[in-house]
């Protein structure tokens, strides 16, 4: 691979142990996915956060780095995190995984990375452009910013993306050229399509289907960026899916080639089939929303449904500290409270502890969350749009 | 037996081969080095100062921590041999700064043999 004078002064060690180690991270793993040279990253986001996810050695491994006084270079943000930072005892978080978890966001914070922990870090303040070059981590915040942004990342792993933003750079191959991000597969949608759960349906039976393969879709007409991220996070959780296009909405469709594919049409019923698989029941025991984290716009959603109303079960609704701190200036916070719900900052139900925490059946949205449930958290689904799900638990 | 440096570093030492791949996260206890994978063929022993040969990694991501913590422990392995690297093994080597080789025919090499690596020649031969 070629390195230009500096990156072979910081693989010769002149900048110091911790960054030649990082470095050399980077340098093998360019060589093993044949990349020709490095680029500069314009933004990070690193995973690996929640205490759940890399126990004792992610702990150990990050308080030695920041002990080491590691520091980034590029504006980083992170994943989100075991549990809400602030209100974790009130939520009912347990103690020891809490002083853990805070452990670890202290040796990121002396690091120098913002520690707002949040899947969506486009709606959080850390928004790449068109074309720029960054290297995140979770799989739906890839997809987002490669797809609805045209920004270009790689799915990098925890110690890839934190070795990007300590040098500032990332090996340069996969879907940062051109070539790499023309479309693989055509997709035609032949059912209308409304709710966030809808999307999530539609995203969790393209992934399955296609794998990791980069999908041309047509015959959707409009959706919004939250339509967008929940179709994104379902294909990137029940497939490998980084990058899609969308005809008429996403900014890279008109400009790839997409005559000639192979192509598959998802009809009506493929949605309400869907459903169906990931449907195991009704009546759960908690209701978590906001996965991906919650836009502003959602939690007005929510807020409008349970305003003057009693809920029977827990009502979560994930998101990123900024947005909960928009919520409260608008009063959606004290609504969802009055009405027994609550809105959970910095983490989501995939990577917290919930099923230690006494819950076996949980209601989601989410075609990513239904993905991931049953195995990380050992909960029954219900998957259900917003409107069923929150009848089902009003009083 | 030439192949393909991952992680630098010169080692000599016994070997300890797996024919299956291995999981570190969950498979190998980071405060002793002992494969603790229910009915993985290296259950129960050791990996502490050996040459761990096996084909490639598998299972979390996490497991590049675990490569880490078991070095930062000294229960962990004086080089790695892989019939292919994948990014969990070849993150973990790297970071942990333990001679890492891949693109070896590990079929030729025993439990038991002493084999002299250089990673930073990718070679690896059996004494």
């Amino acid at each position: 691979m070629y390195l230009n004078r500096d990156e072979e002064a910081i693989l010769n060690g002149e900048n110091g142990e911790v960054m030649q180690r990082l470095f050399r991270l980077l340098v093998r793993l360019g060589e093993i996915y044949n990349a020709e040279n490095m680029i500069p990253v314009g933004s990070v986001q690193v995973a690996g956060v929640s205490y759940k996810s890399v126990d004792d050695p992610g702990l150990a491994f990050l308080e030695d780095l920041s002990k080491q006084n590691a520091k980034v270079k590029v504006l980083t943000f992170l994943n989100p995190a075991g549990m809400d930072l602030e209100a974790w005892e009130e939520i009912g978080f347990p103690k020891d995984f809490a002083e853990n978890q805070l452990r670890i966001m202290d040796a990121f914070k002396k690091m120098g990375i913002v520690i707002t922990s949040t899947c969506t870090p486009y709606l959080a303040g850390n928004l790449p452009r068109f074309r720029e070059h960054i290297a995140w981590s979770e799989s739906s915040a890839v997809s987002f910013s490669n797809s609805v942004i045209g920004a270009r990342t790689n799915r990098e792993g925890g110690p890839s993306a934190l070795a990007a933003a300590i040098c500032g750079r990332t090996p340069n191959y996969g879907l940062h050229l051109w070539e790499n991000r023309q479309p693989t597969i055509a997709i035609h949608v032949d059912a209308e399509l409304k709710y966030a759960a809808d999307y999530g349906a539609l995203g969790y039976h393209v992934g399955k289907q296609i794998k990791n393969k980069i999908p041309y879709f047509t015959g959707i007409k409009d959706a919004n960026t939250d339509l967008l991220k929940a179709l994104g996070a379902a294909m990137a959780a029940s497939g490998a899916v980084a990058l899609y296009h969308i005809e008429g909405l996403t900014p890279e469709a008109d400009l790839v080639e997409s005559k000639d594919l192979e192509k598959i049409t998802v009809s009506k019923n493929d949605i309400s089939d869907t459903y169906n698989t990931l449907n195991k029941g009704s009546d759960p025991d908690i209701v978590i929303l906001g996965c991906p984290h919650a836009s502003l716009r959602e939690i007005a959603t929510l807020s409008e449904k349970v305003s003057g109303k009693k809920l029977k079960k827990p009502v979560w609704i994930c998101t990123s500290r900024m947005m909960k701190e928009a919520s409260n200036r608008m009063g959606f916070t004290q609504i969802i409270e009055n009405a027994g719900g609550k809105i959970v900052a910095d983490t989501c139900m995939v990577v917290s502890p919930i099923e230690q925490m006494g819950f076996k059946k949980t209601g989601v949205n989410s075609g990513k969350a239904a993905n991931y449930m049953p195995g990380f958290c050992k909960q029954e689904v219900v998957y259900k749009n917003i409107d069923d799900l929150i009848e089902e638990v009003l009083e | 037996m030439k192949g393909r440096m991952i992680s630098p570093g010169k080692a000599e030492g016994e070997a300890i081969v797996s024919t299956e791949p291995i999981g570190f996260y969950g498979g190998i206890d980071i405060n002793t080095g002992i494969v603790i994978e229910k009915g993985h063929m290296l259950e129960g022993q050791s990996v502490k100062d050996k040459i761990l040969v096996f084909p490639n990694g598998k299972g979390s991501t996490v497991g590049s921590y675990v490569i880490y913590g078991i070095a930062k422990n000294n229960v962990g392995p004086k080089a790695i041999i892989n019939k292919e690297t994948e990014t969990i093994v070849a993150t973990g080597a790297i970071l942990a700064g333990v001679p890492c080789v891949d693109g070896i025919d590990i079929d030729q090499i025993k439990s038991g043999d002493i084999l002299e690596v250089n990673a930073d020649e990718g070679e690896v031969n059996i004494k």
